[in-house]
C-alpha cells in the first residue's frame, strides 16, 4: 500500500511538472499573454507599397507596441494596400490627424508600423481611418533615387 | 525465377497480414480504453514506469540539446550581427521539431523497447494465455492501461524537454556568450506563436506518442514466444519507431508549417 502512495505521488509530480513545463511555453515562450488585451478596435490605413509588411506585425508609437496588422488587403480602386490595424483599447487616445509609416528593425529586420502622434483634439475611434501613411522604403527604389539624382549632378 | 516471385508474393501477403493485425489489435485495445477511467491505478502504475522513469533521460537530453543549439545557433547568428534573435532560434526549433521528435526517439529508446520486451516476456511465459484462461481479457487488462498511458505521458515529456532545452539555450546564450537577456525573451516571444508554434508541437508529440506505444505494444503482443523472438521484437520496436516517428514528422511539418 505504501508503495502504491509513492508512485501515485511520482506520477502526480511528473503530471503536475509536465503541465508546469506547457504552462511556461505558454507564457514565457510564446505570445500567449498578448491575447489578453488582443481586445481593441480597428483602424484602417492606406499604404502605396506595403514592402515586406505581414499580418500580426507589430505596430508601434514612440517605440512601444500599440497594437498589430490584423488583415492585409488590395483596394481595388485605387490600388493601394488596405492595412487594417488592431490596436490596443488601452491606447485610446490616438489623435485623427495621426500619420503611419512603415519602418524596418534593422538593416535587414522585419517591417512594422510606426505611428506618430499629431495634433488634434480628436481621437480615432473604432473603424476610423489614418489619412497620412508613407510607404514602406524599397531599397532598390531608393538606389536607383539615388544614381539618378548623381546623375543629374554631374550634368550641371 | 518463380521461386523469386513467390517469395516476394509471401512477403508481401506476410506484411499485410500483419497490418491488418495490428488495426485490429489498435482497435480491441481503444474499447477497452473506456472501461480505464474506472480503474485508473491500473494507468497510474503504467504512467509511473513509462513516463516517470523517462524524466531523467528527457531532463539531461533537452539541456544539452538546448545548450548545443545555443552555442551553434550564436556562431552562426553573430556572422550577420543577429545574435539577438538566438532566443527566438533556439525556441522555435524546440518547440517546433526537436522537442517532439527528439524526446519520441528517445521515449522508444527507453519506454517502448520496455513495454515491448515486458509484453513479449508476458506471452512467452504464457501469462497473457493464462489470463485468457481466466476469462480476463490481456489486452484491455495488460495492455491498455500501458496504451494509455504512453499516450498521456508523451505530451508531457515532450514539452518537458522543450522548456528545459529553452532553459539550456539561455544558460549558454545569456551565460557563456553574453547574450542580452531581454532581447533573448522579447524577441522569443514576438516570434513564438501560441498556436502555431507550441500548440502544433503538442499535437506531434500526440500523435508520436500513439503510434510509438502502438509499435511497441504490438510488436510484444505478436512476437514469437522464444528469448530470440522477443529480442528481435525489441529491436524492431525501435527500428520501426523511429522510421514511423522521422516519417510522420516530415508530413505533419508539410501540414502545419507547409503553407507558410
Amino acid at each position: 500500500m505504501m508503495q502504491d502512495k509513492n508512485t501515485e505521488i511520482t506520477v502526480g509530480m511528473f503530471v503536475a511538472a509536465g503541465i508546469a513545463a506547457l504552462f511556461v511555453l505558454a507564457m514565457k515562450v510564446s505570445n500567449l499573454t498578448e491575447f489578453t488585451d488582443e481586445k481593441g478596435y480597428q483602424v484602417i490605413a492606406e499604404f502605396e507599397n506595403i514592402g515586406g509588411l505581414k499580418v500580426r506585425s507589430p505596430v508601434t508609437m514612440a517605440g512601444v507596441r500599440v497594437g498589430r496588422v490584423a488583415d492585409i488587403s488590395l483596394d481595388p480602386d485605387s490600388y493601394n494596400a488596405k492595412v487594417t490595424l488592431n490596436l490596443y483599447s488601452k491606447v485610446d487616445n490616438i489623435p485623427t490627424d495621426t500619420s503611419a509609416s512603415i519602418l524596418t528593425a534593422g538593416l535587414l529586420g522585419e517591417q512594422y508600423i510606426g505611428l506618430e502622434a499629431g495634433a488634434e483634439e480628436e481621437f480615432l475611434q473604432d473603424g476610423g481611418v489614418i489619412d497620412l501613411t508613407q510607404p514602406a522604403l524599397v531599397l532598390e527604389q531608393v538606389i536607383g533615387q539615388f544614381l539618378f539624382s548623381k546623375a543629374e549632378g554631374e550634368d550641371k | 525465377m518463380m521461386e523469386t516471385i513467390r517469395s516476394l508474393g509471401i512477403w508481401g501477403l506476410n506484411t499485410f497480414e500483419r497490418l491488418g493485425r495490428g488495426h485490429l489489435f489498435l482497435l480491441h485495445l481503444l474499447t477497452g480504453i473506456p472501461a480505464l477511467f474506472f480503474r485508473f491505478s491500473l494507468v497510474i502504475q503504467q504512467l509511473y514506469s513509462v513516463g516517470v522513469l523517462s524524466v531523467f533521460l528527457i531532463l539531461i537530453s533537452g539541456l544539452f540539446v538546448g545548450m548545443v543549439l545555443g552555442l551553434q545557433g550564436y556562431n552562426t547568428l553573430v556572422d550577420f550581427g543577429a545574435e539577438e534573435s538566438l532566443g527566438v532560434l533556439v525556441a522555435l526549433s524546440l518547440v517546433r521539431e526537436l522537442g517532439p521528435v527528439v524526446s519520441a526517439l528517445l521515449f522508444a529508446g527507453r519506454a517502448g523497447s520496455a513495454l515491448t520486451a515486458e509484453i513479449g516476456l508476458m506471452k512467452s511465459t504464457e501469462q497473457l494465455s493464462g489470463m485468457e484462461m481466466m476469462a480476463i481479457d490481456p489486452i484491455r487488462r495488460v495492455i491498455a492501461p500501458r496504451f494509455l498511458a504512453g499516450l498521456i505521458s508523451m505530451p508531457l515529456l515532450a514539452a518537458i524537454f522543450s522548456a528545459v532545452g529553452v532553459f539550456g539555450g539561455f544558460l549558454v546564450g545569456h551565460g557563456l556568450l553574453g547574450v542580452d537577456d531581454g532581447a533573448f525573451w522579447s524577441q522569443m516571444q514576438v516570434k513564438t506563436d501560441w498556436f502555431d508554434d507550441v500548440f502544433n508541437g503538442v499535437i506531434k508529440s500526440m500523435v508520436f506518442g500513439f503510434v510509438v506505444t502502438w509499435i511497441a505494444l504490438f510488436e510484444g503482443y505478436d512476437a514469437i514466444p522464444t528469448s530470440e523472438g522477443v529480442g528481435r521484437a525489441t529491436t524492431r520496436t525501435v527500428v520501426h519507431s523511429a522510421f514511423a516517428i522521422l516519417g510522420l514528422d516530415f508530413v505533419l511539418t508539410a501540414l502545419m508549417f507547409g503553407d507558410e
